[in-house]
């Protein structure tokens, strides 16, 4: 409420107290300034494109997880799964650069059977990477759950109707453990949008997110008000997002 | 007039008369084994189904019949034996490529797709194209009387109605045989009792040989053709509604289906079943050839239609009598405590064998 209020002042430039008159000035910047319109851009991009990858990740390793593996494999998995979000997200983080740094893991063992290096570090796409795999566990569980809840008797049914194995998964399962993506979506893709930490250890100079944006204008800039205006963006997003998940079915799912 | 044991099933159909078409077997096991571990399941069974038969396996819970429909389906795999369909050897054959089809105990409907979706679902597998396919998912619809409900979704239709839909998605692929693993399990007894009567008429209609399991004696006699009953994993007795109930091969048989009174005079086995006994008051004299013995009554159960008598002879056993009630309600229980004389002939009496 107070973030929403905050959005429609201003702040005096030259004391840069905040000025309680109402107005738009700070949407209308959103919306004028071609640089907020990119950084905004790539935050949903790279948010969308990580919840693909976790579910495109995810899917196969649930089903595995869910329908295939014995129970004692089944607990390994959920350990390796659960195990990484007991360390800290910063700890995770930093082990990436570890890896991807141009003397990194990576790049040494490239060099190391004597292929190019790939100097990913410090760009979107070691971004692409960190994020997927920092979410990763938030997609799988969900997806998990809704995967153990379809009834064996249904794949069943489907082979007893002349349906093969890949047949009725695609035409039973999926569709069944759809609700499931999208109950794991609402994290990764939050998550991801909401993030400010990642894009400053591990992306590069073009690599701001709003998030980087919004605690610049309350750190550096000072000016309150637009921080609070363009948070505002993130949350619409998110609102609109949530809306189409429960179209989807997936709080049923949760 | 010989009392009659009827309260229980009013809406009975009349059993067919010995199949006119020629028998071919449909399905023929030859002993079929599976265990799960240690837990024998299904031992050494040997079966034959005939074609356009309907054909049931009967027996308590435990005792394989739903493992033995689930290894003609394809879902296990036999440890030993041979399964042959149509005098094809299916026995490593995977479901998908099986001639079966099957209404599941909880229908296993695809909740996320329409009925019609459903039912053509295994028409759509095999390719038949879209117009075929529309044409015979109405004429299925219209078979289990759901026609112009093709649209809803398993979900917002009854029990009974899913349980319909679950019969035609198996029906409208005619498979070779139709395997039903106790399909009305779920539904009330009124319904039920409808259901007997109409999956009956609808296997007589298509002509598809059924192999049908439920552990309720009474839906077996209704439906059958054939009936095996099983017990521990094996089969104990097949043949024909009458032949099973008449003329039960075992104790358990004997047991399982109606009441039964087994008692053992001179060494011999033998089942009386309680519509065949004859209660004789004081002073009357029995029919000429019957054999008669001496008892108390214990307790007089009124069922609706009859009562059932509770006797405890002198030589110690208790048998149970039906008759129907034809006085005046309630006045059988004036019968408890009063000695009484039964009745019956040797010939409505069956020997066990001594073997189990």
């Amino acid at each position: 409420m107070t973030l929403l209020i905050t959005a429609f002042w201003a702040i005096d430039p030259f004391t840069t107290q905040i000025v309680q008159v109402w107005n738009t000035d700070n949407f209308q910047r959103i919306l004028n300034e071609p640089a907020y319109h990119s950084i905004i851009t790539r935050t949903v991009v790279m948010a969308a494109l990580v919840t693909v990858t976790d579910a495109v990740l995810a899917f196969p390793f649930a089903y595995f997880m869910a329908r295939v593996a014995s129970r004692r494999v089944q607990t390994l998995l959920f350990a390796a799964v659960l195990l990484p979000l007991w360390a800290s997200y910063l700890a995770r983080v930093y082990a990436w650069i570890l890896i991807l740094n141009h003397s990194g893991l990576l790049n040494w063992s490239l060099q190391s059977i004597g292929l190019p290096a790939a100097n990913i570090g410090y760009t979107n796409v070691a971004m692409w990477v960190v994020f997927s795999y920092i979410w990763l566990p938030f997609m799988i569980i969900p997806t998990y759950a809704a995967l153990e809840r379809v009834p064996e008797s249904l794949l069943e049914a489907a082979a007893d109707l002349g349906a093969r194995r890949w047949r009725a998964v695609r035409d039973v399962v999926l569709p069944l453990a759809l609700p499931g993506v999208v109950a794991g979506s609402i994290f990764t893709f939050s998550l991801t949008l909401g993030d400010y930490i990642t894009p400053i250890l591990v992306g590069g100079a073009g690599s701001s997110f709003i998030g980087n944006v919004v605690y610049a204008n309350v750190g550096i800039a000072n000016n309150i008000p637009f921080a609070a205006a363009l948070a505002i963006v993130p949350v619409a997003i998110m609102a609109v997002y949530l809306l189409i998940a429960q179209r989807l079915g997936a709080f049923e799912a949760l | 007039m010989s009392p009659k044991m009827g309260a229980e099933d009013p809406l009975k159909v009349p059993s067919p008369g010995p199949l006119d078409k020629p028998e071919k077997p449909a399905l023929r096991l030859r002993s079929v084994s599976k265990n799960y571990g240690s837990v024998v399941a299904v031992a050494g069974v040997d079966l034959l189904v005939n074609e356009g038969e309907f054909f049931t396996l009967l027996g308590p819970s435990g005792s394989g019949k739903t493992t033995l429909l689930r290894l003609i389906a394809g879902f296990e795999r036999p440890d030993a034996g041979r399964i042959e369909l149509g005098g094809r050897d299916i026995t490593s054959v995977p479901p998908h490529l099986r001639d079966t089809n099957t209404v599941f105990q909880d229908y296993a409907l695809f909740p996320h797709m329409s009925v019609a979706d459903n039912i053509g679902y295994g028409l759509r597998v095999k390719g038949v194209s879209r117009q075929a396919r529309e044409k015979r998912v109405q004429r299925a619809l219209a078979m289990v009387r759901l026609a112009g409900l093709g649209h809803r979704r398993p979900n917002q239709l009854s029990g009974g109605q899913r349980q319909r839909v679950a019969l035609a998605r198996a029906v409208v692929n005619e498979p070779e045989v139709l395997l039903l693993d106790e399909p009305l399990g779920a539904l009330d007894l009124k319904l039920r009792q409808e259901m007997q009567i109409e999956l009956k008429q609808i296997q007589q209609r298509v002509g598809i040989t059924f192999v049908y399991v439920t552990h309720d004696q009474e839906e077996a006699l209704t439906m059958s053709d054939r009936l095996a009953v099983m017990a521990n994993g094996q089969i104990e007795q097949i043949g024909s509604p009458v032949e099973v109930y008449e003329r039960p091969a075992t104790e358990f048989v004997a047991g399982f289906i109606g009441i039964s009174n087994v008692l053992l005079r001179n060494g011999v086995r033998f089942v009386v079943r309680p519509e065949k006994i004859q209660m004789v008051a004081e002073g009357e004299h029995a029919p000429a050839g019957m054999t008669v013995e001496n008892g108390q009554v214990v307790e007089v159960i009124y069922v609706g239609m009859s009562s059932r008598y509770v006797v405890r002879l002198d030589r110690g056993e208790q048998l149970v009598a039906v008759r129907q009630n034809m006085d005046a309600v309630g006045d059988a229980r004036k019968f408890e405590g009063r000695p009484v004389r039964l009745a019956w002939t040797p010939d409505d009496t069956y020997v066990l064998d001594n073997g189990r």
